[in-house]
């Protein structure tokens, strides 16, 4: 075999022993002259410092702050690095036993040995001042600040919410949070916590082997800066809420206050609540502990979470179902005689005068009224039955936000019911019921469910005459900006204007006159207000007194639904206080102290319950 | 039993040795690399060297099994092994397991297979049989484009998974047609097309453009004379200033217009020239730089109208443009100050702080150099540059001691591509190279590429095993 090319073999061999001799020589100079990487590896223990991010402020829709932040200290540790060390100084200095202190140790170090986790977290001042003098002598061991959550003072828990510790299935799911890092859980903490977190940043500092920050790592050119988190506007008025939480002390039950023009959460208490500094920083698991032990459930937000039934307040909505399906007209009348008998059913009623028209009948809460404008607008001959003449009234029901959760911005709403066409199907066959058999819905009774919320948002829509807002919490994230777009949203009801003013006129003789109106209990001189009582039958014990209301008549400010349970009638604990938040809220300055002080001193409390 | 005797007095026992030792030595600092006092048993399956020990073991017996074939398969049912693999590196696009964003893994159940290591050995025999049925005749061009295409077409596969720094490994084989006749002009030109493009992106279009009239000039002063140069320069400076002015405030054009403009403008002055005064080879010089920059703007329309916006961030990470996530440079600073402050002696085995610490990404795979460079130092670097010198020239050495074109390529073959990886990856982690990933041979952990160089590496002791056979 002749080749002409075999030469080029020593080419090949000349490439391979160039191309190991420019290696060596480059190895010759980076190991053997330059001293420079010695020095650097030295000094090259990285130690990489999360720089956290203040949490963003909250704001009342005044401008007065709600939440604000302090320093905390957590002691970190990188097993890997630590060295022999006086065990018992140390956890002297930190204020724990010596047990304590191994058992934290062995805890990190199988977390990770190279990794830093928190040793002890939330360190006192005066530890951390003790500490910071001679944590030089501890490699392996520093100091990491963090915010915790202040309160200027104890109100709103329902509504801000509490952070609290990541656990393992957040670290998994989201890359942003590490162990030891907080996150909202409820309230406003947890439904804006992206934008309350801000980014944390992270500086880059050289270490030398007696954990002597030795000064940034490349000047910081790797480092990142922490944005802080923004700042919420809410809608809360914080006077407001301080004021119903105080009329509220000592009862279970809940307001919302809704601005009917905006869909602005004015206030929103739950009762029983909690000091909201209860659930800060070391002190935070062991108060959780009790407060989840509380029978009366002071961690349970009732204005979003408990669904009653509405009782008589419910009797607008049937009424303006009624109206707008030509059902009845605002002067049809309709006797009662202790009641509504249709057969042998039988929905009694008190006593009142007979026949009345729809504004009597709001203003008195006529049972047989409404039972009867409910059976006429499913039996209307518009439709082939009841089952189909449902579907429509479900339609003008669940348009005033009944059914379903309104999407406030709040975690933890619930839907309330109202069933639907398929649920009345299964239970008595398909399309085999009639109006009389699901009667008591007219009244707010049977399997109508609505959360304290949607009643305040029902009564918004009848204040605006026809349509609403969805109720939200957050007016602007940062200064001067403007709400979520699904919150700018106009709700039209589908009931025309002229109805609702029909509807109106009954709240307001309920309030200011008429014959037998049954809430006289709540006018006001000076502000026309129009309202409805309501009592919520409960199972488990004496009815929740219910009251919604707005005012004034015209151009309303506030529309409010009270829920005191186990008060009773509506009239007697929960529109007083309806009442005096209208007055607190649109005057400023409660005249009626002598009210005031006996709604606020009263304690009611669930059959056979102590607290 | 006399043929298995005569093979095992026949075996090159240089070559099993140093993949031995290599081995030894990769797995000792794979050990280091990986090493804490929690794990310090040897055989634990659960850390790397545990796992680098049964790949090893496994490596021993696929040998053995190399060497008990028959050494015609390897001729015969080249193409077939070639064809197969282009199959699975085909197959791997579609139900490859996705790691950080490339298709480049089989996942068979426990185990990942990387088929690209393994396509080596298979694109060798395929293109060690083509040289062999086509005798050296290189210098057709057809030829020499099949023979390119047969190492391309794999190339091309991988870098579509995309893991370019496999993909570029199979340039390797330029080595391989070098050898075997190509023609030198057109092997630097290959090594030219690859410095425009990676030059284009690390310097821009403008700069490589000027550097390759500038090295035209020099090639005319070189092959005529100082007058010849020194005209032709006018002429190109000319031309560009013209076409400067009248594109840029005339036309408004970008840099890509006004230089093509240049490009077309001198060339007319160059025809002239070439008609009247009969200067052909000045035209010769003309044609390479304007196919140069042709190429040049071509590759980068390519480069930034064809290619995905995640391939051009892979191929600005593998020329060292983009930042790592630690920030740009972090790796490259991180492996330097480990090798380097290993010094003359190193720190000793296990000693390590830097690779104690883990502040070097990749320590038992890609970076395993470092563990070496700190752990042994200079000396130890030496030793273990010095083994893949020996190993490279002694396969050399076999390669040329063949009687078949055939065994001799693919030898070729073996000794490039194992050239290509020491230098690449050693020169990465001392930075005379950009960050490309890819592994150093018989050290780095991993039983992909373990394999896949054993068995290149084999399949030719085997072939040399019988080389007084004729094959092909």
């Amino acid at each position: 075999m002749k080749d002409r090319f075999v030469n080029r073999r020593y080419f090949i061999t000349g490439l391979i022993i160039v191309a190991a001799s420019v290696l060596v020589i480059k190895l010759f100079f980076i190991q053997v002259i330059d001293e420079t990487y010695r020095i650097s590896a030295e000094n090259n223990a990285h130690r990489y410092v999360t720089q956290f991010p203040a949490r963003g402020l909250i704001y009342d829709r005044n401008g007065k702050l709600l939440v604000y932040n302090q320093a905390a200290y957590d002691l970190m540790v990188i097993p890997g690095q630590t060295e022999s060390f006086d065990t018992v100084h140390l956890s002297s200095l930190l204020g724990i036993t010596v047990e304590s202190f191994r058992e934290r140790m062995k805890v990190a170090r199988g977390f990770s040995k190279y990794t830093p986790s928190v040793f002890l977290k939330m360190l006192s001042s005066e530890n951390y001042a003790l500490l910071q003098e001679e944590l030089y002598r501890y490699p392996g061991f520093f100091v990491q600040t963090r915010t915790l959550r202040k309160y200027v003072e104890p109100i709103a828990s329902h509504v801000l919410g509490y952070v609290g510790e990541v656990d393992d299935k957040i670290i998994k799911s989201d890359q942003y949070y590490k162990s030891g890092d907080y996150i909202g859980v409820s309230g406003i903490e947890k439904s804006y916590e992206t934008e309350l977190r801000g980014e944390k940043g992270v500086t880059i500092y050289l270490v030398d082997v007696h954990n002597r920050i030795k000064g940034s790592y490349a000047e910081g050119k790797y480092d990142t800066v922490a944005v802080p988190g923004k700042d919420l506007y809410s809608t809360i008025d914080g006077d407001l809420q301080r004021y119903g939480e105080a009329l509220m002390a000592n009862k279970s039950g809940s307001i919302v206050a809704i601005e009917p023009s905006t869909g602005e959460i004015l206030a929103l208490v739950s009762a029983p609540n909690y000091d909201p500094s209860l659930l800060v920083g070391r002190i935070r698991s062991d108060n959780f502990t009790k407060l989840q032990a509380d029978t009366l459930n002071p961690l349970f937000n009732r204005a979003l979470m408990a669904s009653y039934p509405p009782g008589s307040t419910f009797k607008m909505m049937t009424g303006m179902v009624g109206l707008q399906e030509g059902a009845i007209n605002p002067s049809t009348r309709f006797s009662c005689s202790m009641g509504y008998h249709a057969g042998s059913l039988t929905i009694g009623c008190h006593s009142h005068s007979s026949p009345l028209d729809l504004a009597n009948a709001i203003s008195n809460s006529c049972n047989s009224y409404f039972c009867n404008t409910f059976r006429y607008t499913l039996e209307s001959s518009k439709y082939s039955g009841a089952p189909e003449a449902y579907d429509y009234w479900r339609g003008y029901v669940t348009a005033f936000g009944f059914g379903s959760r309104l999407g406030v911005d709040l975690p933890g709403e619930l839907n309330g019911n109202i069933p639907t066409h398929a649920y009345f199907d299964r239970y008595y066959g398909k399309d085999r019921w009639k109006a009389l058999m699901i009667i008591s819905m007219a009244i707010g009774q049977g399997e109508v469910g609505a959360t304290p919320i949607q009643m305040a948002n029902m009564t918004a829509a009848i204040a605006n005459r026809g349509y609403f807002y969805t109720p939200h919490i957050i007016r602007s994230i940062g200064p001067g900006g403007t709400s979520a777009e699904p919150f700018r949203v106009r709700h039209d009801t589908g009931i025309s204007q002229e109805n609702i003013e029909s509807v109106i006129k009954g709240m307001e003789m309920a309030v200011n006159g008429g014959a037998g109106g049954t809430a006289h209990i709540a006018a006001l001189d000076s502000i026309t207000i129009c309202g409805k009582t309501g009592t919520a039958q409960n199972p488990h014990g004496k009815a929740h007194s219910v009251f919604v209301a707005f005012a004034p008549k015209e151009n309303p400010r506030i529309a409010i639904a009270v829920y005191v349970e186990n008060a009773g009638a509506g009239a007697t604990i929960a529109a007083p206080v309806a009442s005096l938040m209208i007055e607190k809220y649109l005057t400023g300055k409660v005249k009626r102290t002598d009210r005031e002080s006996y709604i606020m001193n009263l304690e009611i409390r669930p059959d056979g319950q102590k607290h | 039993m006399d043929r298995n005797i005569s093979i095992i007095r026949r075996l090159d026992w240089t070559v099993i040795f140093l993949w031995g030792l290599m081995m030894v030595l990769g797995w000792l600092n794979i050990y280091a690399a990986v090493y804490n006092e929690e794990h310090s048993s040897i055989i634990d399956f659960s850390q790397r060297y545990g796992k680098q020990m049964a790949w090893i073991l496994l490596a021993v017996v696929l040998a053995v099994l190399i060497l008990v074939t028959d050494n015609k398969l390897y001729y015969f049912f080249s193409w077939l092994f070639y064809g197969v693999f282009l199959f699975l590196l085909m197959m791997v696009l579609v139900i490859g397991k996705d790691i950080n964003g490339a298709r480049s893994w089989f996942d068979i159940g426990p185990f990942s297979i990387q088929p690209s290591e393994f396509a080596k050995f298979a694109t060798g025999l395929a293109l060690a049989s083509f040289l062999a049925s086509r005798h050296q005749q290189l210098n057709s061009f057809t030829n020499m484009i099949k023979a390119v295409l047969i190492f391309m077409i794999p190339a091309g596969l991988i870098s579509l998974q995309p893991d370019m720094g496999s993909a570029l490994t199979f340039c390797a084989f330029f080595l391989v047609l070098f050898r075997e006749g190509m023609s030198l002009y057109v092997f630097l030109s290959a090594v030219l097309m690859i410095a425009i493009f990676l030059l284009s992106l690390l310097v821009g279009n403008i700069a490589v453009a000027t550097g390759l009239a500038v090295l035209a000039i020099i090639a005319l002063w070189i092959l005529f004379n100082r007058s010849v140069a020194f005209v032709a320069a006018a002429v190109i400076l000319l031309s560009t200033a013209i076409s400067f002015v009248v594109g840029r405030y005339i036309f408004n054009l970008g840099p890509t217009p006004i230089i093509i403009m240049t490009v077309v403008l001198s060339g007319l002055v160059f025809l002239y020239f070439f008609f009247r005064k009969k200067m052909n080879s000045l035209m010769v010089v003309y044609a390479f730089l304007a196919g140069s920059i042709f190429y040049l703007f071509t590759v980068d329309y390519v480069f930034h109208n064809v290619l995905e916006e995640h391939q051009q961030t892979r191929i600005n990470i593998l020329i060292g443009l983009e930042k790592d996530p630690y920030g740009k440079g972090y790796n490259l600073n991180q492996s330097k100050i480990s090798i380097g402050s290993g010094g003359v002696l190193g720190k000793g085995y296990l000693n390590g702080t830097q690779t104690k610490f883990k502040f070097v990404p990749e320590q038992s795979t890609d970076f395993i150099f470092c563990t070496v460079g700190e752990e042994w130092g200079f000396l130890g670097s030496l030793v273990v540059i010095g083994l893949f010198v020996w190993l490279m020239i002694r396969l050399i050495i076999m390669a040329e001691r063949q009687r078949t074109l055939f065994v001799r390529a693919y030898g070729y073959a073996v000794a490039s591509i194992i050239f290509l990886h020491f230098f690449i990856n050693i020169g990465m982690t001392i930075g005379l190279v950009p960050v490309i990933g890819i592994p150093l041979p018989f050290f780095s952990y991993g039983g992909s590429s373990l394999w896949g160089f054993t068995l290149l590496l084999f399949i030719f002791l085997r072939l040399d095993a019988s080389r007084s056979e004729y094959l092909g």
